[in-house]
């Protein structure tokens, strides 16, 4: 039976990891690869970089932070975060990243998601959708955003969600831009929204505070898989608490 | 030597990683020379399955991979090179393949609530334990990310199968010729362990 997956998120600046972390033994607590080979011991399904580097010309730091984790973990790694061009793309997975992730770029030119795509197979492409609740004319619409839910883009969430599924999208994550940071859980309502209107395989984002808000985004939301960040981090949760949590709620768990 | 067959689908240094964690080296190559001299053969790739059988031919791999299987080299497919050996794909139209196994690659048809690509660790059931499996525990998790499977026409050559709605073969078996669906690189210690057992037959 296909499990459920559970996803750490590290937000990567500069080759350092920017939240914090409590791990204990690790040489280097601001390390990428260090953080990653623990998710990997822990029983983590995947991981997810996020490169926050301001700038785009220091992009070779991160693809040498991939190419080290590749040495070591041998899970699937995808990374997200200044991607713009087919050759960033490129660099990446040449580097040992297995899916990248794509969200300014495929709001602003839709047919690089297509491009990309076809040149390297849907099974790689991840589309992230930053949705935000705002008034329009009266009534609530889920607008897409940019820059960390800086910069509307007019986009409709699960509108634009069926579009990157049709332009060759493998997979999508899915940020809510009001649950995030909040750890009050995640917004099921658009989770359960967006997954029930894809086929490809959706992953909620965004507003993970407990391992029963994991179970709930499975659940409630119907996705495939559930990301998190700080709770993983800050030593809160383990993974495998969060899989025994799930387990006990009939999910299918890798344990 | 292990050769790791390099056409241009995707990238290849995780396998050659994975050999190198579980202490053998193994090499990256699109020499039909080098894939010749070789003891062991490891055909990768993801990606579209037209544009893979393209590149081989373009290459000059095609045939060397056909002379390696029929010399009885241990031979290793890894998720599209699994697809690649069978007779026919129906991604994106139809398209030969190298016809080493009776069969075809179909997409999934699921119920809706199935999500296709099929992504993620599922678990293997063993239905005739091949030499690379040795250690390997029934209902072991495996990486799988993919849309389309393999039917054989010789249900004898299904090694491993895998749940997903209805069971599908996950791997394949015959002889010296091994070939998984799902990543056994992307599949951390089980994943690796076939590595090993695969590079000390």
């Amino acid at each position: 039976m296909l499990a459920k997956r559970i996803i750490p998120c590290l937000d990567v600046n500069q080759g350092r990891v920017v939240k914090g972390t409590n791990f204990l033994n690790l040489r280097d607590a601001g390390d990428p690869v260090e953080v990653a080979a623990r998710y990997e011991r822990e029983g983590a399904d995947e991981l997810v970089f996020l490169d926050i580097t301001a700038s785009h010309e220091d992009r070779d730091i991160i693809l040498d932070v991939v190419r080290r984790t590749a040495e070591v973990v041998f899970m699937p790694l995808t990374v997200g975060g200044g991607i713009r061009a087919i050759d960033d793309i490129r660099a990446l997975l040449n580097a040992g990243s297995d899916k990248v992730s794509i969200n300014s770029a495929a709001c602003r030119d839709p047919g690089f998601v297509r491009e990309a795509a076809r040149r390297f197979g849907s099974q790689c492409i991840v589309v992230n959708i930053d949705p935000k609740r705002v008034q329009k004319n009266g009534s609530e619409f889920w607008e897409v955003h940019i820059n960390g839910g800086r910069i509307g883009t007019g986009l409709e969430a699960v509108a634009w969600a069926r579009e990157v599924e049709r332009l060759g999208a493998g997979e999508i994550v899915l940020t809510s831009m009001d649950a995030d940071g909040t750890k009050d859980g995640f917004d099921i309502e658009i989770t359960a929204a967006v997954a029930g209107e894809v086929t490809i395989p959706v992953v909620a984002s965004g507003g993970a505070g407990c391992p029963e808000h994991m179970a709930d985004a499975i659940l409630k939301g119907g996705a495939e898989a559930a990301l998190a960040a700080s709770i993983f981090h800050y030593g809160e949760y383990t993974i495998r608490e969060t899989k025994e949590v799930m387990r006990q709620r009939g999910i299918p768990v890798r344990l | 030597m292990i050769a790791i067959i390099d056409y241009g689908m995707g990238n290849l240094r995780s396998v050659q990683k994975g050999f190198e964690k579980v202490g053998h080296n193994a090499v990256v190559t699109r020499d039909p020379a080098e894939v010749k001299r070789a003891e062991k053969i490891v055909l990768p790739g993801v990606g579209a399955f037209e544009d893979a059988i393209a590149e081989l031919n373009r290459l000059g791999l095609t045939n060397s991979i056909l002379r390696a299987i029929d010399s009885g080299k241990p031979f290793l497919g890894i998720c599209l090179g699994l697809q690649l050996l069978f007779e026919r794909s129906y991604e994106n139209g139809e398209h030969a393949g190298l016809g080493v196994l009776k069969g075809e690659v179909v997409r999934f048809d699921l119920p809706p609530e199935y999500s296709v690509p099929h992504m993620g660790w599922n678990q293997a059931i063993i239905r005739r334990r091949p030499p690379i499996f040795g250690g390997i525990d029934e209902g072991a998790y495996f990486y799988f990310v993919h849309s389309y499977y393999v039917v054989p026409e010789d249900d004898e050559v299904i090694a491993v199968e895998a749940d997903y709605h209805k069971p599908f073969c996950a791997m394949v078996w015959r002889d010296n010729l091994f070939a998984t669906q799902f990543h056994p690189e992307k599949s951390q210690a089980d994943g690796l362990r076939i590595l090993k057992n695969f590079a000390e037959l």
